[in-house]
């Protein structure tokens, strides 16, 4: 807390010098005098602004005290706000177990809604320190637009839903169906590939919302609905009678969905792959939210728990962060296994298996570089 | 960017600083200049130095690449392994296509509804204000998405028509009516089926020519011949000889119920989407259109419909003559305005999955590659292309009707 | 017959008859329905179609509409009170209101300070819509931006102030040098203000905003149809000020200036605003210097003003264009330069003439602001398409929240309308 204290007093100092006209992004409601005199500042006193605050990611974060999250715009189960307002989901937890790493505090994050369309952009830009939006891990998007993937939090595949009295039993017998598609993911490309391979015709119908997609489907504009087999189980879970459509045996593509930060900031991108590992470990070491104020109390025998949790080592200063940042990051909402099943598991609606997202002790593909 | 710097430069040019009218101007369009070349370089430099700091480049290389999705309506050859150049072409016609029908639709209801407006049945008149008034201050959006509801929600879906036994049958074996959409019969051309269209081209001609005659004989000798059957009557009657004539060159390629499982197959497919789109643009305009009509015909001043029915012009000929001659000068630029806004409005069809351009090229092609800056550039790029066109028809348009007025 | 000479006159009547009703046929309800909806066959026969259709409508809506149910905690709550009987379920309205009305993520116990603003709203606009109104209140319409923005981001009363501060400064020595020349008092003034702006701005502590009276509310977390009615009015307003200065720069002879005005309207003018919310969405934040995040909101009034003011320029053009030759000359003659012609004969009128295609330019573009919804910002329409319908309570509910927001739009889009034609009676004075 000293550390964050500190450095909020030299963003200050900073800020104050070029007066507050300059719209940083660091607390937009505050330097919003008028929008006028923002826009005008941000052009008059531009020259300034280049040379301040040209410090990274992590110091930004710190500066300002809370992260810019970027998420979806709702998909149950991964990221939704409720009645409240208030974001929860599988993604969502990863974000608040970066804030509580970097910041002490699992609630300052400030959730940016992204599309499809925008997520990308707001993440170049600037406007996000980091993007949890369910989004595949690809080599363009690795090596073209400069993004940097972290870590996989889900594996994932694309699937078909299809209703039961449609007497379909795979994907290959979808000869000239029509196909619901939600736009601005890969799912469009594996499709179009995924058809073409087996020499099949189809007619795509692409629908920008998830819930639009359910309606055309239940109303039966498409024959069967594909996306993600998380969102496609997420999905089905909401139908008044879930029993009548089922699941096609394909899964049609790799989507290895992981939190993604910009290229060149290796000091942020450590910090949040190193969070979503040690949620990793956590669970591989049976640190869960109920006994982690036990276990880093004091130094216990396992020299791999001790290290994660700070009691040991100073593998929190090599991060910048804290000593106590893994702890903070595990205590908000739990390991991996946890937040996987209050949110997408077997026990809630959506009711996923963990499959390949079990542990690699299970015999999933879950697995965690070491913590030493 | 150019906007913030005018309210100054305005200033500047009314000043007194600089007393001699002479050089005033040339001082002021100077400062202007160089604050516009301050501005712009400000914005290109910051635009370099965001990209360079994100490590990404503008590039237009990937309009050649591969677009690895697949359209649902399409005119034109397109597959999935067809560049992203060819997928902005089908969804630049895509676009031009809705925006056509759009148009045609439109002036359809705009007129009628315009027209019944002004009736004296005051059911009537009363039931087209309250189109007018409701399309008019409801947003397209919204209209546009419960039009696509109504269709998807209302109308049966494909597999009702199929099978050996269907629930329903196609109406006259040929349209079906499904929330994917309108089925339609295409005709399949023969040999001889081009002799049978230049028949039916030439009596299109022959019509003209003999409207032409029957004004000329009025003018000459005011002998006044008949139109209407006529006209109909050389339009069709030659066609359908010829078409027997040839031995039923064309035939109709009905919608199959039985040849797939899913779906009806053959014939031509209008998609929900496009249906959507194309109703909603032509209803809401329509109401727009109908305001124009409306204030064009109440603009002819009462005077010259007395005039004319005191010459002893029939009520009919009294709208035709005189009246409709006079309003079309007041509606047509709006109307032009209308159409602009209809083709501007297509963008909308990003919400319920038409492929257009803002879906093809500022959607999907966007999302896969990602260059954003790229894409919106092209984007609008067309569509200016697109208003300067019209509007430079409409320019023509209103230096003819000026000419004429003197 | 045979008495008739017993007067001398019979045929004259000296005393009126007691006036009777009109016959039944000719007078009444059933003389107006004979002429308003039977007066000849075809339009008997329209009468017919219209009133089959009125009957369509009615009946297929009207059940759904009266069996409605207001109290649910979910679709299928609504479905298990309905019974399988059609019927609305307008619980989602009363469940999820404050959503529809202000977004997801403004602090629920300061829903006030919206509502506030809006009631007060209606108090700056009445001095500009209603002439009739002593001017003085103008003084309230002037206060409003400040205060509403107080209220509505809350955060430190200081940064207010000071921007109401620089305002004053700036209209103050306006005052004192315009008497020499526009130029002169114009320029002083934008100079007076931005240089009380930026000392305001040295001077607000920082952190002021976290203890302040009114907790801080950032402007993503702005929602609902208060997004909607935000930024309409927003950009309403910051656009007629650049509107005129556009059209003023069209009309103007200098060509360079000209050029630029032409070429920015005819630009904006020819884009859909959908793609210019996509640069406000995608391309904007690049065009900013690096580190200056400029929020989605701001990127978005910015846009959607940039948007109206080609529109509203197009409108005051066609006004100017209308003001007859001689008054620009009678001003000429009177030896008055352009800013004062401009600002004393010429603009008053011309505006006053392009009034009636202003307010339609506000109304459309009032509309136009659910687009924002397609690019990830919830107002109304997002709102439902977002994160209402993405519930699991409300899944797979559509018609009640359509109505409900066309209804919101209807009503005022109807009113501004009405006013509009209102004041084009009002105005025409000269016609007819």
């Amino acid at each position: 807390m000293s550390l964050e204290g500190q450095s909020l007093r030299q963003f200050d100092s900073a800020s104050k010098w070029s007066g507050k006209t300059v719209c940083s992004k660091a607390d937009i409601q505050e330097e919003v005098i008028m929008k006028k005199t923002v826009f005008l500042g941000a052009l008059t006193v531009a020259g300034l602004a280049a040379g301040v605050a040209a410090a990274g990611t992590l110091d930004d974060v710190k500066a300002r005290g809370k992260l810019n999250c970027g998420v979806t715009t709702g998909l149950v189960g991964f990221a939704a706000p409720d009645a409240n307002g208030e974001w929860s989901g599988f993604d969502v937890a990863v974000c608040r177990a970066v804030a509580a790493a970097v910041l002490g505090d699992g609630n300052a994050v400030e959730f940016v809604p992204t599309t499809g369309k925008t997520r990308f952009t707001a993440l170049a830009s600037g406007e996000i320190d980091m993007l949890a939006r369910n989004t595949t891990w690809t080599f363009s998007r690795d090596v073209d637009l400069k993004f940097t993937f972290v870590g996989v939090n889900y594996y994932d595949g694309q699937g078909f839903m299809a209703p039961k009295e449609l007497g379909v039993s795979s994907a290959k017998e979808l000869d000239g169906a029509t196909v619901c598609i939600q736009t601005g993911t890969t799912t469009e490309l594996n499709l179009a590939d995924f058809f073409r391979a087996n020499n099949i015709s189809y007619e795509p119908v692409p629908i920008e919302t998830n819930s639009e997609a359910q309606q055309q489907y239940l109303a039966g504009a498409c024959d069967v609905f594909t996306t993600d087999a998380s969102g496609l189980a997420a999905t089905r879970a909401t139908f008044e009678n879930p029993g009548d459509h089922i699941l096609l045996p394909e899964i049609v593509s790799k989507e290895p969905l992981g939190p993604l930060v910009r290229h060149g900031d290796n000091e942020w991108g450590d910090a949040v792959r190193w969070t979503l590992n040690a949620l990793i470990t956590a669970e591989e070491l049976g640190v869960t939210s109920a006994n982690i104020a036990d276990m880093s109390a004091s130094a216990g025998n396992n020299p791999e728990i001790n290290r994660l949790l700070g009691t040991e080592g100073n593998l929190g200063e090599m991060l910048g962060l804290s000593a106590d940042w893994a702890k903070n990051a595990i205590a908000v909402s739990g390991n991996y296994g946890e937040i996987f099943e209050k949110n997408i598991g077997e026990s809630t609606p959506i009711g996923l298996a963990r499959g390949l997202n079990a542990q690699w002790t299970d015999g999933g593909l879950i697995y965690s570089p070491p913590f030493r | 960017m150019t906007i913030t710097t005018e309210t100054p430069q305005e200033s500047f040019r009314l000043s007194m600083l600089f007393n001699d009218t002479r050089y005033r101007a040339l001082t002021f369009q100077a400062i202007a200049l160089l604050v516009l070349i301050a501005a712009v370089a400000f914005l290109f430099s910051n635009l370099m130095a965001n990209l360079e700091k994100a490590g990404l480049n503008i590039s237009f290389e990937f309009l050649g690449a591969p677009s690895g999705y697949d359209i649902n309506q399409t005119l034109i050859d397109y597959n999935s392994q067809s560049s992203n150049l060819r997928a902005a072409w089908v969804g630049i016609i895509n676009t031009l296509l809705v925006a056509f029908l759009a148009c045609i639709t439109a002036t359809f209801f705009g007129v009628t509804a315009g027209v019944l407006r002004l009736s004296n049945n005051w059911l009537v008149s009363k039931l087209m204000s309250f189109y007018v008034e409701i399309f008019r201050n409801i947003p397209v959006l919204i209209w546009l998405i419960i039009i696509y509801t109504v269709i998807t929600g209302v109308l049966p879906g494909a597999r009702a028509y199929l099978g050996e036994t269907p629930d329903k049958e196609l109406l006259f074996g040929l349209f079906a009516f499904t929330n994917r959409g309108v089925y339609a019969p295409a005709p399949i051309w023969g040999d001889g089926s081009g002799i049978v269209v230049a028949t039916f081209i030439a009596s299109i001609i022959g019509v003209f020519l003999y409207r032409r005659y029957a004004t000329k004989l009025l003018y000459d000798t005011g002998k006044l011949l008949p139109t209407g059957w006529p006209s109909l009557a050389i339009l069709i009657v030659p066609s359908i000889l010829m078409f027997y004539v040839m031995g039923q060159p064309i035939g109709l390629d009905s919608p199959d119920p039985l040849a797939n499982r899913f779906n009806l197959k053959g014939g031509i497919q209008i998609g929900a989407p496009l249906l959507a789109l194309w109703f909603a643009l032509s209803i809401y305009t329509g109401a727009f259109i109908a305001e124009n009509v409306r204030a064009g015909i109440q603009a002819v001043s009462k005077g010259q419909t007395e005039a004319a029915a005191a010459l002893g012009l029939r009520p009919r000929r009294v709208m035709n003559l005189v009246v409709l001659p006079q309003a079309l000068r007041v509606i047509i630029p709006p109307l032009i305005s209308q159409y602009l806004n209809i083709t501007k409005n297509s963008s909308l069809a990003i919400a319920v999955g038409y492929a257009d351009i803002t879906a093809t090229l500022g959607g999907i092609t966007l999302n896969q590659t990602g260059r954003a800056i790229e894409c919106v550039i092209l984007l609008m790029l067309f569509y200016l292309v697109i208003s300067l066109s019209i509007s430079s028809i409409m320019n023509v348009y209103n230096n003819a009707m000026k000419l004429k007025e003197r | 017959m045979s008495n008739s000479n017993s007067s001398p006159v019979a045929f004259v009547r000296e005393t009126f008859l007691d006036e009777q009703p009109a016959p039944t046929s000719a007078a009444g309800p059933v003389k107006w329905v004979k002429d308003n909806l039977f007066p000849t066959w075809a339009n008997a026969l329209l009468t017919v179609v219209a009133l089959y259709m009125v009957y369509v409508l009615l009946s297929s809506s009207m059940p759904w509409l009266l069996s409605g149910v207001w109290n649910a905690e979910s679709l299928a709550g609504c479905r298990e009170v309905l019974d399988g009987q059609t019927g609305a379920c307008f619980a989602v309205l009363t469940e999820r209101w404050n959503q529809l009305l202000f977004g997801f993520k403004y602090p629920p116990d300061q829903y006030w300070r919206p509502t506030l603003a809006f009631a007060l709203m209606f108090a700056a606009l009445a001095p500009v819509l209603f002439f009739d109104l002593p001017r003085k209140l103008l003084i309230v319409t002037a206060l409003f931006p400040f205060v509403a923005y107080w209220l509505i981001w809350g955060g430190t009363i200081l940064a207010p102030i000071f921007a109401l501060l620089g305002v004053i400064a700036g209209y103050v020595v306006y005052e004192r040098f315009v008497k020499g020349s526009f130029a002169a008092g114009f320029l002083g003034g934008v100079a007076a203000a931005f240089v009380v702006w930026i000392i305001g701005g040295m001077l607000i502590p920082e952190g002021a905003s976290e203890n302040a009276l009114l907790s801080a509310v950032p402007s993503r977390d702005l929602g609902g149809f208060m997004l909607n009615m935000m930024l309409g009015l927003t950009c309403v307003s910051l656009s007629v000020p650049l509107g005129i200065a556009l059209a003023l720069g069209r009309q103007s002879d200098l060509p360079l200036i000209k050029v630029i005005c032409v070429v920015f309207i005819e630009f904006i003018r020819g884009v859909p605003l959908i793609t210019l919310l996509f640069v406000a969405s995608v391309m904007l934040s690049y065009f900013f210097p690096p580190n200056t995040g400029v929020d989605l909101f701001l990127r978005v009034v910015i846009m959607i003003t940039m948007f109206s003011a080609a529109y509203i320029a197009e409108v005051i053009r066609g006004g100017l264009a209308a003001l007859p030759k001689g008054q620009y000359e009678a001003a000429d003659s009177l030896g008055l330069d352009y800013a004062q012609a401009m600002r004393l004969i010429i603009l008053p009128q011309a505006l006053k003439i392009s009034i009636p295609g202003i307010v339609n330019v506000a109304v459309g573009l009032f509309k136009d602001t659910v687009l924002v919804s397609v690019i990830s910002m919830f107002d109304l329409v997002g709102m439902i398409r977002g994160p209402i319908v993405a519930s699991t309570d409300w899944n797979g509910i559509y018609w009640e929240l359509y109505l409900f927001a066309s209804v919101l739009f209807f009503v005022v889009c109807y009113g501004i309308s009405q006013y509009s034609q209102w004041l084009e009676r009002r105005l025409a004075t000269d016609h007819r």
